[in-house]
């Protein structure tokens, strides 16, 4: 490859000439990726805005523009309604057990204990499997028939005889109820975004400098006092970290309602993400499908801003 | 009594993390019994659901790898994910190089730009890029998913090489220029030899990622023997209706573990890559 500054053995005087050419290096080495975000994100992302200015369809996917049409019809459809509030019951619910869940685990694992090693890869699986997978064993612990948490209950006699407490029938139906498919959903997500939320507040909380902790307890504040006064302040930018990235990864994803409910019983989990995917490409509306979409950004943006205001503050201390 | 404290205090940590443990576990366990367990006792609703009430078997295993196409799908996921590491070690690591060393102005504002891609996610994408893969005559082909992973692939690399890079000291490569290496030179025979735990990081997470990765997949390819397990394995192994939950589950098992087991020993890099060392 003849790159520029190959035949120039460096000296210290020609330190001009240098800088010069390394800012061209440093062009070319950048070059590649750059072209291919902006041809394959930045591109698709405008046509996915002109698209939802448009009347495209699978069938004919020539561009005529429409105006805000596709957003109003969108605002107009009592589905999407029902999804957009989903979407934020779905991602604020399960992200704050998420963020109180992993606090407990990332305390839990701070402390010295046998069987580390196992303990971690147990507690990090569902994430580090491929997440669909996962799910899958989900749905077969939530069948309407042979799920295993049914079992239990009928066996502690709290279901399926005439006076037990979850009623007579034999089954629950975890995912064909409107309530219990929502909390079945909410469970799941919090399954898979846990142990990402744990492995960021762990390094939130062992990055908390030991003697601070130590001066308190010497001045004698209670234990209850150290968290409240010293870890939670400290650890807040991580907590927040977590908490907008345990957001980002729920408001925009489909994997766990697409494989457990695909939005039934009738739409009653259905997610602005889902109803995108069934609405514009199960159902070949790719106007509609994009306008959906594009009601995800205007959250994505405010995420966006927070989370690079956090992360600066977060370098300061 | 403070020993009786201890104990109990011992006592709650491990029940805890007991807890925790079982939480995030325990589907995978359920996995573990479907797929051994035959038919009839899988469907006995009165059986115990979590002991082998008869002998395990082996003919889930033998349907789900000569009946299916989940060998197909394993050798795509393995073609896509190898090309996808091969573009984005190309392209992410002279970035993240070029970013860390001469990041002052645009760079900075660069590197915040693609940090900021993570911010338009595959559902926004999906639409339009299903329509670049018809228009390339790209759908129903690997790919189309080799081309559009690395979207996602190649900011995450970039920002954690910049890490990388940011921990090896100029001075060395200014020694080297000084004995005669081109400034390339220095970059390709010094400083990637240093970098190569961070490098094979990248190789690690462009895989998994690839891997892991649904939506995409869902879109683009709806040929059976085309797909990837992480589509292939919810959306195939039903016949009609009716799941196959014996070959489901040993599918999901057997594709899930390998790269979970990797991937443990790798995620505090990856938290600390996407967080952008906002966590130190």
């Amino acid at each position: 490859m003849n790159l520029p500054g190959r035949t120039d053995p460096a000296s210290g005087t020609a330190r001009g000439g240098i800088l010069d050419r390394q800012g061209v290096l440093a062009k070319l080495l950048i070059a590649p990726a750059v072209l291919y975000i902006a041809a394959m994100i930045g591109a698709p992302f405008v046509l996915a805005v002109l698209y939802s200015l448009s009347d495209a369809t699978t069938g004919d996917p020539g561009l005529r523009l429409v105006g805000l049409q596709n957003f109003r019809a969108a605002l107009a459809d009592p589905v999407f309604r029902l999804s957009l509030r989903n979407t934020f019951v779905f991602t604020l619910l399960s992200q704050t057990i998420v963020i109180v869940l992993s606090r407990m685990l990332a305390t839990a694992l701070l402390k010295p204990f046998r069987g580390k090693g196992l303990v971690r890869f147990l507690v990090l699986l569902p994430w580090t499997a491929p997440i669909s997978l996962g799910t899958i064993g989900w749905l077969w612990m939530f069948d309407s028939i042979f799920s295993p948490i049914d079992w239990i209950l009928r066996y502690a006699g709290l279901l399926g005889a005439k006076d037990s407490l979850l009623g007579f029938q034999t089954n629950l139906y975890w995912l064909g109820v409107p309530g219990l498919s929502m909390a079945s959903v909410i469970l799941v997500q919090v399954w898979r975004i846990l142990p990402l939320a744990t492995v960021i507040q762990l390094a939130g909380l062992s990055s908390i400098p030991k003697d601070l902790i130590e001066a308190a307890e010497v001045d004698g504040a209670s234990p209850w006092r150290r968290t409240l006064m010293i870890t939670i302040p400290l650890t807040l930018p991580i907590i927040s970290i977590a908490f907008l990235f345990g957001v980002v990864f729920t408001f925009t994803d489909l994997v766990v309602v697409y494989v457990l409910t695909r939005g039934g019983p009738v739409h009653m989990t259905q997610v602005l993400s889902s109803w995108t995917f069934f609405k514009g490409i199960e159902g070949g509306d790719l106007a509609q499908g994009a306008a959906i979409s594009l009601f995800m950004f205007p959250v994505l943006a405010a995420v966006a801003v927070f989370i690079l205001r956090t992360a600066r503050r977060t370098e300061v201390v | 009594m403070a020993n009786l404290g201890r104990i109990a205090r011992r006592g709650g940590l491990y029940s805890v993390l007991g807890a925790f443990a079982f939480f995030g576990a325990f589907p995978f366990y359920w996995m573990v019994i479907a797929a051994f367990k035959r038919d009839h006792d899988l469907f006995s609703p009165m059986n115990n659901p979590f002991l082998f009430n008869e002998p395990p078997t082996l003919d889930h295993l033998r349907t789900l790898f000569f009946e299916t196409h989940f060998t197909a799908y394993l050798v795509n996921t393995l073609l896509v994910g190898l090309a996808v590491v091969a573009i984005t070690l190309a392209t992410a690591v002279p970035a993240a190089y070029a970013l860390a060393r001469w990041a002052k102005g645009w760079g900075e504002t660069l590197g915040i730009g693609l940090f900021l891609t993570y911010l338009v996610p595959p559902t926004i994408l999906f639409i339009p890029l299903s329509r670049f893969a018809s228009f390339f005559g790209l759908q129903e082909s690997l790919w189309s998913l080799i081309l559009v992973y690395p979207t996602f692939t190649i900011p995450f690399c970039t920002w954690l090489l910049m890490g990388f890079f940011k921990t090896i000291p100029k001075d060395i490569e200014e020694q080297a220029m000084i004995d005669g290496l081109s400034r390339f030179g220095a970059m390709a025979k010094v400083v990637l030899p240093l970098a190569i735990s961070g490098i094979l990081t990248v190789v690690v997470f462009a895989f998994t990622l690839s891997m892991h990765e649904f939506i995409y997949a869902l879109t683009f390819i709806s040929v059976s023997v085309k797909k990837t397990v992480s589509i292939g394995v919810p959306t195939e192994l039903v016949r009609g209706d009716v799941f196959q939950w014996g070959p489901l589950m040993a599918g999901a098992l057997i594709a899930s573990l390998p790269v979970a087991v990797v991937y443990t020993f790798f995620l505090d890099r990856f938290v600390a890559g996407f967080t952008m060392g906002a966590v130190k």
